[in-house]
Order: structure tokens, then C-alpha cells, then sequence
């Protein structure tokens, strides 16, 4: 008798699983394509191999809803991932985002043919300004990254409009993602790196030597990526300004003070806002974002285009000949707009009481894990600080004694259904776990969150070996990432052509 | 509260372990002066029930009108399970897969979609996606720059054939890179790169982007023109319709050594509309670029057990490590559309695709043949196109556009608006899918032939 | 403390160079240093043919955690390089002096190797660094 193999099937890839002679469902139409190529220039036509797979279709609903019960996800798991806003994703958001007259509608239509979407995407653009104090919102960048990438770029085309241009140096904390260094030379400009002080803040002394006529700006992130306010940001803002730089906001850490300070009242020219994360749209596996940017009165000539705007009732797009200064285009139309629709109905949905309310709770349920880990015997990287809506343990302490580095506690977390909390970032702090729990999680979770961490401590404790093999419960094991990057495998076909 | 679901309780207990009082207390590093509360003008929350009300009612007060329009974003049928399943929890609200253990799913999905690109397009190796297809040619343009050093130029040739919308996003990501963008015009009876002044050019160049289908819908002499990019020392970037791919030649085989980037918009393949996003780009490239590509890429590997499993790979050249000499600044992939984009290709498979692409091509040339009899409408190019042609029109092509709206039609695009200067007045871009019936089409040619009789003074009666 | 031959010189940023007979020097990284940097998988090397200037980037080593600039030790022309680090990066990890060597250069001047860290000198930099 043959052995029913189930690795074979649960691991298969959907091509294993194709059969060329196979005819295709009722899901494409019926024509017949030799008849329609002949219409076509035979020397343009495809000569080489289709490897599409022929699959039914029972069979790829199959294949990819059991591929789904693979991932961890917030909507099966506590997802405590530091500097990411894993907090929970309102499923109305995208029933109403979804509805035909918003999904159908073409980017092109008339503007007399999409005032609906204009006038959310309106809507959107002035609660933004609100909840930021910047004086004007455009929505078109992508995702944070491409945020970052306009609001620099903005930064420049100030600057060179002013025919300012022996300022070629951007200032970065060491302690900022990594996205904010990679922007700064996508624009053209050099990084001067900036250290944190012992208490997380930046180093005031460091900044004043930095700074003169060749800075550009700065970027800031606050709270910091340490977890921590930065307090003197309105000191390091005139010092900025003092010299003639401009200073930028990331928003990854929005989430934190949406309600209690606005970028715009600390001295920021310039901010890009991460909806995946404080207006919870979809993380969707790592994109789509969005990432909008805010300016303040001087950068508003420079904003990108298209953006909406309002005259006589009628919602209208404003292009390169009502701003002539603009940094341009960053996407072929509006973003990402149907996840602009989405944060928009989040929006709605919390109103100003809500959005007061983020801040407050994040920042309970941060604190209030900071203090059960300080209880329960794990260090704090700034234990003299209050926490934002994040904050840092260090295990160096345990790494030293047992052995067990962050990652075996991350890796051994998830045995424990907790998708592990950001491990290694900041690089600044040694074998760093970077905690948010967001303010959508309840306490019994966060409980259940120290206690796995006491588990995992004693386990570290008694036979560190469990924590360096885990995790052991998972569809895999700890994968080989130098087999995966020496010996590349990117594409079935390719490496199982025969 | 909204989302919030802590009880008056476990509040104080909370307050409590802390040590401090109220809430308020844990702001209390924040610089009062900087302290505002305000939010005076967002609008009061709304309950959910409140919420649909307002959005269905927003969501209809345009209609769902009958779309021509295509120019780089395309109405497809999308089958009903995509969007089931794309949109499950584990995978709507997971994030990045750094946690390879816990994200096999989507890193599984992500192999398979970079398998499906690299066969569509005919290329070695594809990355997870990127942000969408403007962008994608943007980063396409950035990356032959950094992997033809030889070259030794950072001038790109690019055609007027390709979008317009497209060519001012790369200017905008392109432009602190010393990178110049060379436009070469069109042949004004074909409607494709005008060859002669192509190969006009003398001075060296790092890249030649070669659209197909192109803007006009009409079709590239793709093999003659990447093998004379070739013969100059240049990389050649394919910007391409992940639907017609089904039926034209695959850019991994265009000319003699095929080109070496492939990119293009995976919309088609599955993403609604949506009013221009979020979409899709895609990316993909010869082995030997591998290292050269920007985003996101999963690998096969194996796990402790010597299990096969997957994950993200070749990080190193990544911002989050490589900070300021990262390949690029980007962070993600289009996840969500990714997997959207992979379910679309595993339903319909080889066969499937195909059928759409011809049926795409059979319904298109229907229309062309409804309106070649058309009074006043004139075909300016002569060349085969794949599902979208230009037509120029008798009268102002803005008003038309306007009338036809009027009857609940997207006529299509003023492309005048780009190409005035270039002799194309009053011409619109018409694009037909598998998603129109031959009554749909009867219906435009109809409306379309009474909005001019009616705009040019009926002198037609 | 890892090993550090006697006979080689060496530079801050962990390269090491040995002089050849016909003055030409070989650059790699040292022990130490692949020791940080973990399981290679990739090695850009520089172009045949190109000159750098002292301190300046011209290759690259890539771990799966990281990526790292190797510096032209002083200023001279690249002459040859390993091409076997292309299918074989890992040869850094096993012998970093001598099948993991990555680029050698005719220096511009001979003397400038004369400024470059002896033994000893780069020994208490890796202390100092461990510390």
C-alpha cells in the first residue's frame, strides 16, 4: 500500500500541483486564442513557454487558505512588534472600502465622476492637518519610506529655490530606522550621524558643533525609536532653524501622541504620517501602505501633486499648474488611495474623542508592560524614563549568563502564540527587545504576555538548549538564511528546471 | 471607546502597578507648553452603523459608470475568491515577514509570485513587488544607472511612448541622482519610438526603456530595438503588460540576449481599480543582476530539520543594515496586492490569461471596427495594437469626455493634454477589455457618434 | 584573541595587506574581523584595471546580517582579484589570510605601506575595541 504522504501535500508550491493538460475554469472567457493571435504581428507574438500553473479551482482556494494558516497575524495573535502599530485592523474599514462605487472607479473618470472619493480623500487631508498642526496634507506618497523620500525632497527643492545650495548635509540620530539615512542620500545630500546620550535624548552638545550652514535639516523621529520623549525638541528646533535647516518628522511613532502634541506645535517643517500604523490600515504581509505627508506654511509650495481641493462645491485635483514648485509626481495617480479611504473610515470611526484616546491607551498599556517586566526581573534599557507608547527591554544580562540571546527569546515566544516584540533595533541597545503593544490589546493579554516571558526566563535558567532550538510548534523550524542567501533559490522554475 | 478594551477596572489596577494616578500622569516628560489637545475639526465619532450609512451613500453618489479608459490602469474580471482569501486575517493583518517561523504563508506566497513574474516576463529573477508601476520604471531607471558602471553615463533614453504620468515619476524619483531622462519622440504614423532619430543618438547612455504594448496601445518593434540598445553598450528596461505577456513575446526574449529589467503595473492582475491604488508594481531581472535589485526577496531554504521553508534573503542590501548605501530606501513590497496578484495567475492559469488577453484583443479590434465607420473620427496610427488605440475626434476632445459622463460612460483619456505640442489634438486613448459586451460597445460607438453630432452643431444631419 | 600574523600590515577598518615580492600588495580582511561579521554569502569585488585612493571603498563583503565596505589600504591600481570568492565567498570564514585574500594593487607609492598598523599595533586596536 502507498504511503499517504501529508508533508507532500501541507508543503507543496502551487506549481507542484499544476498539470498542463488541464483546461482552465469558468473563470476566464470562452474564445479561441489562435484565432485571435493570427490578428496579431507574428514576430511580436510569445514564443517562449508560458509556466503558468493549471490548477482548479477548489484546489487553489485550498493551496492558498492553508497557506494562510501558516502566518501569525493580529487577528490571531498578540503582535507586540516595537515601532510597528500592530494594533487592530477595523474589518469595516475594508467592507466599506471595497464597495463597488469605490473599487471600480477608475483613476482616470472626470473629477465630475468621482466626487465621492474626492470629498473622503478631502475630508482626509484636513482631520490629518488637525491631528498634526501642519498647515497643509497631501496624500500621495505610498508608504512611509516614499513619505520620508518626499518630505527630504521637499527640504531640497526649498533650499534650491532659495539658491541655497552649499547646504548638502542631513542629520540623522544613530538611533533612527534605517530608511531615514537612505532617504537623505536618495536626495542627494550627505549624513551626519547623531549621538543619543545615556538617557536616550539627543545629544545637545554633539548637535551644536554638527550644525551651521551646510546642514539642510535634521530628521527626527518623537518619541524616539529609543521609546522615549524627546524633550528638548523645541531647544534642538531653534538651533535648527537658528542656522537655517529645516526639521523633519518621522511619524512611525504617531501613535503615541495623536491627541496630546502635534508635530506641527514643536517647530516641524515637515512630517510623513504611516497610516498602516496610527490610522490602522492593513499591514497586509508588508505593504500596501500609505504614507502622507504634512508641511508646514513655507514647504506648502512644494507639496506633491495631485491633492484635492474644494471650489464652489466641486471637488477638483490640483496639479503642477496651481503649484508650479511641486516636488512632482510619486505615483501614476492619487497614492494608494483606497487605503487612504480606509484610514478615512477609521477616522470616522474614532472621531476626536477616539483619536484622544489613542495616545492615552498605548501609552497605559506600555507603561503598564514596563513595569510587569521590571517586576519581573528583566532589564529596562531607560528605566529612568517614562515609556511612550513603546519601550526597550535588554537581555544582555541573560545573554551573558545563559547564553540566550535575544533571538532564542523572540523565536522562543512564538512556541508560546506571542509574535515576537522587534529584536536588535535599536542597534544601540544590545540584545534589545523594542516593546509596543498598541492601545487596542487588552490587559489580560498583556498578562499573559509577562507570564510567557517568566516561563522562557526560567527556561533560559534551567536548559537554555530549549530556547536556542526553538521554536519547535511552527510549520518550520529556525530556517538557514546563509544556505537561503548563498545558494539563491528565488524562483521555482528556474531551480527546478530539469 | 472605540477599539478600546479596557475596563474602568483594570484601568486603576494598571494606574496602580505603574505607580501614578491618572493617565494623564504618564505624559508628564512632554513639555507642557507643547501640550494641545485640541482636535476641534475632526468631526464627532460615529458609530459603525453611522459610518456604512455615509460611505455606501458617498460610494454611489457617482454611479458605477461603463469604463473605456485604460492607460496604465485596466477593469479586469477579478474572480470572487481573490479577494476571500487575500483579505483573511492572517493575511490582511499580518506584517513584513522578519519572523520567518510565523510567516511562512505569506513567504510562501511571495516565492510564488516572484516564480510566476520571473515566467511571465521571461526574466531570471523577480523581487517581492514594489509600489506600483511609475515607481517601479523609477526604480528600474536607478538600478541600470548603479549596474552599468560601464556605461559611464547616467543618461537614460526615454521614449515618448511611454506614459507621460510614468516618465514625470521617474523625473521625480530620479532627480537628485544626477540622472538625465532623454525623451525620443515618436513616429507620427505608427505611433511607436521613432527609430531613425533613436539611432541618431551618438552620445553613450546607460539605459533604454522600451514600452510594450506602449501608451497608444500600439506595439514596439521590441527585438530590433533591444538589440541595437545592446550594440551600444546599454541596458535595455522593458516596461510591460503583465495581461499581454500572455500573447507577445516575454522581454527575457526580446532580440538576441533579451532585455535585462523587466517592470511593469501587476494591476490587471486582480487589484480593483479603485481610484489609481493601491496597486502594484513588479520587477524583475537577468542572475546576475540579482544584487542589483531594490525591495523585498524571499528565498527557498531549509529549517533545522532539513524541511524546506522560506525566507526573506539577500537583506544585507537593505536599508535597515545598509542604511545610508542601501539599494534603495524602500521598506516593503505590496504585500496584500502580491498575494492578490498570485491567486489572480494560480485561478487562471496559463489558458486563462490567455483567453483574456485574446479576448481583450478580439473585443478591441470590435470597437475599432464600430467606430471606423464613424463620422469624423479619425485613426492616427497605422500599427497593431494589443487593447487600448487613440482616436482623435472632430471637436474639442474635453467636452466630449464631459457629454459622455453625462450618459455614464468613461469615454477614455485626453491624452492631448500630453502630447498638444506633438501634432495630437483632440485625441483620446480608448481601452477595451474582456469585461465589455458587444452591447456595451454599441452603446459608445452610439453615445460617442451623437455627443459629436451634438457638439459639432449636428452639421452632420 | 584571534590570529595575526606577524608578516602582514594592517589597517583600522580590520584589512590586512601582505607585500609581494614584486612590490605588489594583497589585501583581504583579517580573522578578526570575519569573526564579526559571521557566514559570508557574497563578495563584490572591484574592478580590474580601476585606481582607488587611500581609505577609499572598492569592495564589498556580505554576511546574512550585514554588509561591509573593505577600503583600498593606499592608493594604487587593482591588478588582480579572487574571482573563487564569487562561487566561494565562504573561503573569508575558513582562511582569511590566504584562500580568503580579495584584491591585490600596484600601490602608487611603495612607501605608503610604511604608514599602515604592524602586527602589535593592530592586536591592541582589537583589544581596545573588545573593551
Amino acid at each position: 500500500m502507498t504511503q499517504l504522504n501529508e508533508t507532500v501535500i501541507e508543503n507543496r508550491l502551487i506549481f507542484e500541483a499544476s498539470d498542463f493538460t488541464r483546461k482552465s475554469s469558468s473563470l476566464a472567457p470562452d474564445i479561441d486564442v489562435d484565432m485571435v493571435t493570427k490578428s496579431l504581428p507574428e514576430h511580436l507574438l510569445r514564443k517562449s513557454e508560458l509556466l503558468l500553473p493549471q490548477v482548479g479551482e477548489l484546489q487553489v482556494v485550498r493551496h492558498y487558505t492553508c497557506l494562510s494558516q501558516k502566518n501569525f497575524s493580529i487577528d490571531t495573535h498578540f503582535y507586540p512588534l516595537g515601532s510597528c502599530t500592530m494594533k487592530y485592523n477595523p474589518r469595516i474599514c475594508n467592507t466599506l472600502a471595497q464597495l463597488p462605487g469605490f473599487a471600480g472607479r477608475h483613476p482616470m473618470a472626470h473629477s465630475s465622476m468621482s466626487q465621492g472619493i474626492m470629498s473622503c480623500l478631502y475630508e482626509l487631508q484636513n482631520m490629518l492637518m488637525e491631528a498634526t498642526g501642519m498647515k497643509q496634507v497631501s496624500l500621495t506618497p505610498m508608504a512611509g519610506a516614499q513619505g520620508e523620500f518626499t518630505g527630504v525632497a521637499m527640504i531640497r527643492a526649498y533650499h534650491d529655490h532659495n539658491k541655497d545650495d552649499a547646504r548638502t548635509e542631513i542629520i540623522v540620530p544613530d538611533a533612527a530606522h534605517g530608511t531615514n539615512p537612505a532617504t537623505a542620500v536618495m536626495c542627494g545630500y550627505k549624513v551626519k550621524e547623531l549621538p543619543t546620550n545615556d538617557q536616550g535624548d539627543v545629544d545637545i552638545d554633539a548637535l551644536k558643533v554638527m550644525i551651521g550652514p551646510q546642514t539642510a535639516g535634521i530628521m527626527l523621529t518623537n518619541p524616539s525609536t529609543l521609546g522615549v520623549f524627546e524633550r528638548k525638541i523645541k531647544q534642538i528646533a531653534d538651533m535648527i532653524h537658528e542656522v537655517g535647516g529645516l526639521l523633519y518628522y518621522d511619524g512611525a511613532n504617531l501613535n503615541a501622541i495623536l491627541g496630546k502634541v502635534k508635530p506641527g506645535d514643536m517647530g516641524f517643517d515637515v512630517i510623513h504620517m504611516n497610516l498602516h500604523k496610527t490610522f490602522s490600515t492593513p499591514h497586509g504581509g508588508g505593504g500596501p501602505g500609505a504614507g502622507p505627508v504634512g508641511v508646514s506654511e513655507r514647504l506648502q509650495p512644494f507639496l506633491p501633486v495631485p491633492m484635492v481641493a474644494l471650489k464652489d462645491g466641486q471637488y477638483y485635483w490640483l496639479s503642477e499648474d496651481e503649484l508650479p514648485l511641486s516636488i512632482g509626481h510619486l505615483s501614476a495617480w492619487m497614492g494608494n488611495a483606497g487605503i487612504l479611504l480606509r484610514a478615512y473610515i477609521y477616522a470616522l470611526l474614532l472621531g476626536r474623542e477616539g483619536m484622544q484616546r489613542v495616545a492615552e491607551f498605548a501609552t497605559l498599556n506600555a507603561n503598564y508592560l514596563l513595569q510587569r517586566f521590571a517586576d519581573a526581573g528583566f532589564e529596562i534599557a531607560f528605566p529612568e524614563r517614562r515609556a511612550s507608547h513603546e519601550f526597550i527591554l535588554t537581555l544582555r544580562k541573560e545573554a551573558k549568563q545563559y547564553g540566550t540571546n535575544a533571538m532564542d527569546f523572540a523565536k522562543r515566544l512564538l512556541d508560546y502564540g506571542f509574535h515576537a516584540p522587534t529584536t536588535y533595533f535599536p542597534l544601540l541597545v544590545p540584545e534589545c527587545f523594542l516593546i509596543e503593544p498598541t492601545e487596542t490589546e487588552a490587559k489580560t493579554d498583556l498578562d499573559s504576555f509577562v507570564k510567557a516571558m517568566e516561563l522562557i526566563l526560567e527556561e533560559a535558567r534551567e536548559s537554555p538548549e530549549v530556547l536556542k532550538q526553538a521554536p519547535y510548534s511552527l510549520p518550520v523550524r529556525r530556517l538557514d538564511d546563509v544556505k537561503a542567501a548563498r545558494e539563491l533559490d528565488l524562483n521555482y522554475y528556474q531551480s527546478h528546471a530539469e | 471607546m472605540p477599539y478600546i478594551p479596557h475596563t474602568s477596572q483594570e484601568i486603576a489596577e494598571m494606574l496602580s502597578v505603574i505607580g501614578v494616578d491618572s493617565i494623564e500622569q504618564l505624559f508628564d516628560e512632554i513639555p507642557p507648553e507643547l501640550r494641545s489637545d485640541g482636535l476641534d475639526n475632526i468631526p464627532s465619532r460615529q458609530s459603525e452603523m453611522q459610518v456604512q450609512r455615509l460611505l455606501t451613500e458617498k460610494s454611489m453618489q457617482d454611479g458605477t459608470p461603463l469604463c473605456f479608459a485604460g492607460g496604465g490602469a485596466y477593469e479586469h474580471h477579478i474572480p470572487a475568491a481573490i479577494w476571500e482569501i487575500a483579505t483573511r486575517g492572517e493575511f490582511y493583518s499580518a506584517y513584513t515577514p522578519y519572523q520567518a517561523e510565523a510567516s511562512q504563508g505569506t513567504l510562501q506566497v511571495i516565492y510564488e509570485f516572484q516564480t510566476m513574474i520571473a515566467s511571465l516576463t521571461g526574466m531570471d529573477v523577480s523581487n517581492a513587488s514594489l509600489y506600483d508601476g511609475a515607481s517601479a520604471l523609477g526604480e528600474a531607471v536607478l538600478m541600470s544607472v548603479r549596474a552599468n558602471r560601464k556605461a559611464k553615463s547616467k543618461r537614460i533614453i526615454m521614449p515618448a511612448t511611454v506614459s507621460s504620468v510614468y516618465r514625470q515619476v521617474v523625473a521625480t524619483i530620479v532627480k537628485h541622482q544626477g540622472i538625465t531622462l532623454d525623451i525620443i519622440d515618436f513616429d507620427r504614423a505608427n505611433g511607436t519610438i521613432d527609430i531613425d532619430k533613436l539611432k541618431q543618438q551618438s552620445e553613450p547612455f546607460a539605459a533604454l526603456v522600451i514600452p510594450q504594448p506602449n501608451y497608444f496601445g500600439c506595439m514596439e518593434d521590441v527585438h530590433t530595438l533591444t538589440d541595437w540598445a545592446h550594440e551600444q553598450g546599454a541596458m535595455v528596461i522593458g516596461l510591460v503588460n503583465p495581461v499581454a505577456l500572455a500573447l507577445l513575446e516575454a522581454p527575457g526574449n526580446w532580440g538576441t540576449q533579451g532585455v535585462d529589467i523587466a517592470v511593469g503595473e501587476a494591476q490587471p492582475l486582480g487589484i480593483p481599480l479603485s481610484s489609481g491604488g493601491p496597486y502594484i508594481g513588479f520587477m524583475a531581472c537577468k542572475q546576475k543582476l540579482v544584487r542589483q535589485l531594490p525591495g523585498r526577496i524571499v528565498g527557498r531554504t531549509v529549517d533545522l530539520d532539513g524541511k524546506p521553508g522560506f525566507s526573506l534573503t539577500l537583506q544585507a542590501r537593505e536599508q535597515h543594515i545598509r542604511r545610508s548605501k542601501a539599494t534603495s530606501n524602500i521598506c516593503t513590497n505590496q504585500g496584500l496586492m502580491a498575494t492578490a496578484t498570485t491567486l489572480y495567475l494560480a485561478f487562471m492559469g496559463r489558458d486563462g490569461l490567455q483567453k483574456v488577453a485574446a479576448s481583450c484583443v478580439q473585443n478591441t479590434q470590435a470597437l475599432i471596427d464600430l467606430l471606423k465607420i464613424s463620422p469624423g473620427i479619425c485613426f492616427p496610427f497605422g500599427t497593431s495594437v494589443f487593447h487600448e488605440f487613440v482616436i482623435t475626434l472632430p471637436t474639442d476632445v474635453e467636452q466630449v469626455i464631459e457629454a459622455m459622463a453625462e450618459e455614464d460612460i468613461v469615454a477614455g483619456i485626453n491624452i492631448s493634454q500630453y502630447y498638444a505640442q506633438d501634432g495630437l489634438e483632440n485625441a483620446l486613448l480608448i481601452c477595451v477589455t474582456e469585461t465589455r459586451s458587444p452591447e456595451d460597445m454599441a452603446f459608445f460607438a452610439d453615445t460617442l457618434n451623437k455627443v459629436i453630432s451634438d457638439l459639432t452643431g449636428g452639421a452632420r444631419k | 584573541m584571534s590570529d595575526i600574523p606577524q608578516e602582514l600590515k594592517y589597517t583600522k577598518s580590520h584589512e590586512w595587506v601582505r607585500v609581494e615580492e614584486d612590490g605588489t600588495l594583497t589585501v583581504g580582511i583579517t580573522e578578526h574581523a570575519q569573526g564579526l561579521l559571521g557566514d559570508m554569502v557574497f563578495v563584490e569585488l572591484p574592478e580590474v584595471g580601476e585606481s582607488y585612493e587611500a581609505e577609499q571603498d572598492c569592495a564589498v563583503v556580505e554576511s546574512v546580517k550585514a554588509a561591509s565596505d573593505i577600503y583600498c589600504p593606499v592608493e594604487g591600481e587593482v591588478i588582480e582579484v579572487n574571482e573563487e570568492l564569487e562561487d566561494a565567498p565562504e573561503q573569508i570564514n575558513v582562511n582569511a589570510y590566504h584562500e580568503g585574500w580579495i584584491f591585490r594593487i600596484n600601490p602608487s607609492n611603495p612607501d605608503d605601506v610604511d604608514n599602515l598598523m604592524n602586527a602589535d599595533d593592530y592586536a591592541a586596536l582589537v583589544e581596545a575595541e573588545e573593551h
